[in-house]
This record gives structure tokens, sequence and C-alpha cells, in this order.
């Protein structure tokens, strides 16, 4: 809304039930299309290294997902690999967005320090995260604290640039009326600043979610590491075990689209209240 | 509470904008400022507020000088889109300026509710001000402008961005509150009829750079003012053309 002056504001209408229900259906047509289409070649092709995805799917479900129901269905190996993988990341995360929220929010408020931090976040966040991780390594020793700390601090940069971004974004008229209402810091920063950047802070978290992810296999994959889902990968590696390699990618890959569609649900959730500009 | 301005300047780096302005307005006035557009009618307002220091001269209020924001101020900007939270409700929005009171939150909700009732927007303290139109938005700024009960309320042109039967409620529901509680006002506006209309005395910036004061005048219409008779007064149409003669450099 550029002014929005004179103006009637009304809020988003729904997509209408019948067009939104077609687009349900036509994307799970693509997806089983897509499905089929692999299901096919696989056995067409019969090759050890490119099993077709029904068998990958089971293998899955064995592997994690066949404990008892008191468990949530979770296997042994689903405790004792999939449950640490998630911890580790969910702390890297909270960490990374809690430190980037506060770190962005100061950098944001003043016009000094980011033309001061600004060369060195773009640095930092220019270099690839995963090449850091050696640095952790030496630093915090083999296990969870390096695995933690290297998520964290590669996931940290996109959520402290877009915070500092949104935050510096905010509307010069709202500080002013902040200020002439006398809103105390915390005031302000809670119904000025930190609403008026949620939709960048967003922006920095789905980055950095799908950088937690990335980096939570990636830590796995080093020696010294007992469990997680990069250790599965690794270990049926070298196992030749390549149905299990495979199962560790589809679970990889429906954890980081749940995850994701968690943040999106939280997101919307918490802006919904307010027009879409 | 009574606006004195001393020999008041204001500049942008070498740029003039504001030259040697001398203003007393006594307590309970509502003084409106007109002039042409980019004469420095807001950079006055947001000075008086305390949101930038003067250059030069002095602003007191009941001989205080005003070096910050100052108490028992309160401001409506044109801009309502903007200078209200889209993500806080209505009564949120107004109830916002009572934080600072050390008020409970319920009393803090019925007294946001209260002024919500006199600006006539009873039944929307849950809505969202982009769901409510252009005047009604600004009614709500004016609520959270009146909430805190200023003694100087300061208005930066703020019906310019309205339709014209909106502006006039407008108009009149701000002679009422002027009425009942007899708070200081500026009033900025680049409307002379508006000017004349709600003003107990009208003041001329000449045009930038380094406006001046080029006319004082004081209003005076006999009787209540309404919409339809007033601006019929013959009293009414001689202060307007004097007023517009000055704004237009005759």
């Amino acid at each position: 809304m550029s002014g929005g002056r004179g103006t009637v504001g009304h809020p988003q209408p729904a997509a209408r039930p019948a067009f939104a229900w077609r687009h349900a259906v036509l994307r799970l047509v693509v997806l089983l299309v897509a499905l089929g289409a692999w299901q096919w070649g696989a056995r067409a092709r019969g090759s050890v290294y490119f099993p077709p995805p029904s068998r990958i799917a089971l293998r899955a479900q064995e592997l994690w997902f066949s404990g008892p129901a008191r468990h949530a269905f979770l296997s042994a190996a689903g405790i004792g690999d999939v449950l640490p993988s998630l911890g580790r990341m969910a702390a890297g995360f909270g960490i990374a967005a809690v430190g980037g929220i506060a770190a962005g929010v100061l950098v944001g408020r003043s016009a000094w320090a980011y033309a001061l931090c600004n060369p060195v976040l773009q640095f930092a966040r220019a270099v690839p995260p995963p090449a850091l991780v050696p640095v952790f390594v030496v630093v915090f020793a083999f296990g969870a604290p390096m695995q933690i700390a290297s998520i964290a601090f590669s996931a940290v940069w996109p959520v402290l640039i877009n915070t500092a971004e949104g935050v510096r974004a905010t509307d010069p008229l709202r500080l002013d009326v902040a200020a002439v209402l006398r809103l105390n810091p915390f005031e302000r920063l809670r119904f000025l600043l930190l609403p008026s950047a949620l939709p960048h802070i967003f922006a920095g978290l789905r980055l950095s979610l799908s950088l937690s992810l990335i980096l939570m296999v990636f830590s796995e994959l080093l020696p010294g590491t007992a469990n997680g889902i990069g250790f599965t990968l690794t270990d049926a590696q070298s196992r030749s075990d390549l149905l299990t390699v495979w199962a560790a990618l589809l679970l990889l890959g429906v954890l980081g689209h749940l995850l994701n569609t968690a943040l999106l649900a939280v997101e919307r959730r918490m802006t919904g209240r307010r027009r879409p500009t | 509470m009574t606006l004195r301005l001393d020999a008041l300047g204001q500049r942008y780096g070498d740029h003039p904008v504001l030259h040697d302005i001398t203003l007393t307005v006594p307590d309970g006035q509502l003084l409106c400022v007109v002039g042409p557009s980019g004469c420095g009618k807001s950079t006055l307002l947001r000075t008086v507020a305390g949101l930038q220091p003067a250059r030069e001269g002095t602003i007191t209020l009941d001989d205080a000088p005003v070096t910050g924001v100052p108490d028992h101020l309160a401001v409506v900007f044109q801009d309502y889109g903007r200078s209200l939270f889209p993500w806080l409700t209505v009564r949120d929005n107004v109830a916002l300026p009572l934080r600072r009171r050390g008020l409970a939150r319920a009393a803090r909700r019925a007294e946001a509710d209260r002024i919500l009732e006199r600006v006539g927007l009873d039944g929307t303290a849950r809505r969202h001000p982009w769901q409510l139109s252009g005047g009604m938005q600004q009614r709500v700024a004016i609520a959270r402008a009146l909430v805190c009960r200023p003694s100087l309320l300061l208005m930066d042109e703020p019906f310019g961005s309205l339709d014209a039967q909106t502006r006039e409620d407008l108009e009149d529901l701000l002679l009422e509150v002027h009425r009942t509680d007899a708070t200081t006002i500026v009033f900025v506006t680049h409307d002379i009829d508006e000017s004349v209309y709600v003003g107990d005395r009208v003041v001329v910036l000449s045009p930038g750079p380094a406006s001046r004061v080029v006319l004082d005048l004081p209003v005076e219409l006999p009787g209540k003012r309404d919409q339809i008779g007033t601006r019929r007064l013959p009293e009414f149409v001689a202060l307007r053309s004097e007023v517009g003669r000055v704004v237009r450099g005759a």
C-alpha cells in the first residue's frame, strides 16, 4: 500500500475453494506422474544403484518407522539416528534464530553500526558454510557441540542480515509516531520494530532453516560422529548399501519439506492479521 | 498550555526553511498555519513536537524550553495509513499511549473504548485499521491523540487526503473536541477555507525558502460554526479572501 489515502482496505480475498481444490489435485497429479516415471524407469533399468522408489520407501519405513505405537512408531534406529539429528538441528537453528534476531535489531537500529558491520556481514555470508566446519572441528572437538556450533554459525547470517534490513526499513513516520507517543525502547521494539520487520525476519528464517538442514547432514558426515542421519548415510555408503543411502536421502527431503511447511504455517499465523504490503 | 516561539529558525544544511518565526499561542487557542506547499509548515510542527531541534531561536511551553518530545503533547499526521500500526487492532492502537501512564490492561481498554465512542467509532475496536475507510482511520488517529488528554495538539494537514464530505465531518469533530477540552491546538493546512472555518486565528507563512509569518489574523465569527451557515457569512467570506490574497502573494 503506497500511501493508501482515501481508500477502503480489504483483507486479501481467500482463493476460491473450487480453484484451490483444482490446484491441489493438479499438484498431486504432477507428483504421482513423477513418482510413476521414476518407478517405471528404475524398474526397466534394474540397476542396483538406482532402486525404484517403492523399495526406497519400504526400506525407510523398516529402518526408522517400524517401531511400536508407544514410541510414535519410531524404531530403535529412528530414535537413535533421526531424533539426535533433529535435536542438534533444532538447537543450532534456535541459537541462530534468537542470536540473529537480537544482533540484527542492534545492527539495524543504528546507521553507524550497520555501516561498520555490513562489510563483515557480507563477508561472513559469502563464505560457504560447510567450509567452516573443519574450523569448528578443531575448536570444539568432535561431537554434538561442534555440530551445533557449525549449524548455528552458518544459519545465523541470513536471519541477522534480514532482520537488520527489516529494522532499517521501518517507516520513518512510524518512528516519529513512536517518539511522539514516547514509547520506551522495549515498547518500540515490541510494537513497532519487530512487527514491522517480521516479513524480513521470516524470509531470513526460511533461508536459515534450509542451511541448518544442510549443515546438520554435513557435520554428521565427518569422522567422530556416532549417530544421526548423516552418519547413516556415510555408514551405508561404506557398506555399499545404496538402498539405505537412497532411503536417507528420501527422509531428508521429507524432513526438509515438513520443517519448511511448519515454518510457513507459523509465519502465516503471526503475519496473517495484517494487510500484505 | 501556552506555546511560545521566539525568533525560531530552521534549516536543512545550507538550505534555510524557516526564518525568524515569533508567535505566541495562548492556552486553549486553535491556531491555523497556512502557506503554499513546501513553505515549511510541516517542519514547523516537527520542530515544535521536538522531533528535530531548532537551529535558531527557542520554543517554550508554559515557559519551559522544548528540548525533546514534550509531555502532554499529541500529534496527528496526514498519512493515517502509515501513522497507525497495521498489526494492532483499532483498540490497541488507541490504547498504546496509555501504557506510559501505568494503567492496568482493563483500564486501558475501557479508556480506549470510551474515546473511540467519542470520535464516532464505537463497534470498530476489534478491527484492524486497514479494514476501515480513510476517514475512519483518521478518526482512529485522532482518538489515539486524544486518549492521553494532551494539553497541546499538533495536526499536520490531518484532513488533506480525505474527500470533501468526510473532511467536513472531521472539521466539526475537531471543533467539538476543541470546545469541550479547550486544548491548545496548532493545525497546519494548505486549505484556506478550512483554516478560517476551524481556526480561532490564522497565521500565513510566506513561500520558502526562509519562510516567515506574513499574516497574523484573528478569526472572529458570530455564533456556533456550522458547515452551511458559517461559510455563507460575510465575515467568513471577507476573512477567506484576505487570507487567500496573502497566500497567493498579492
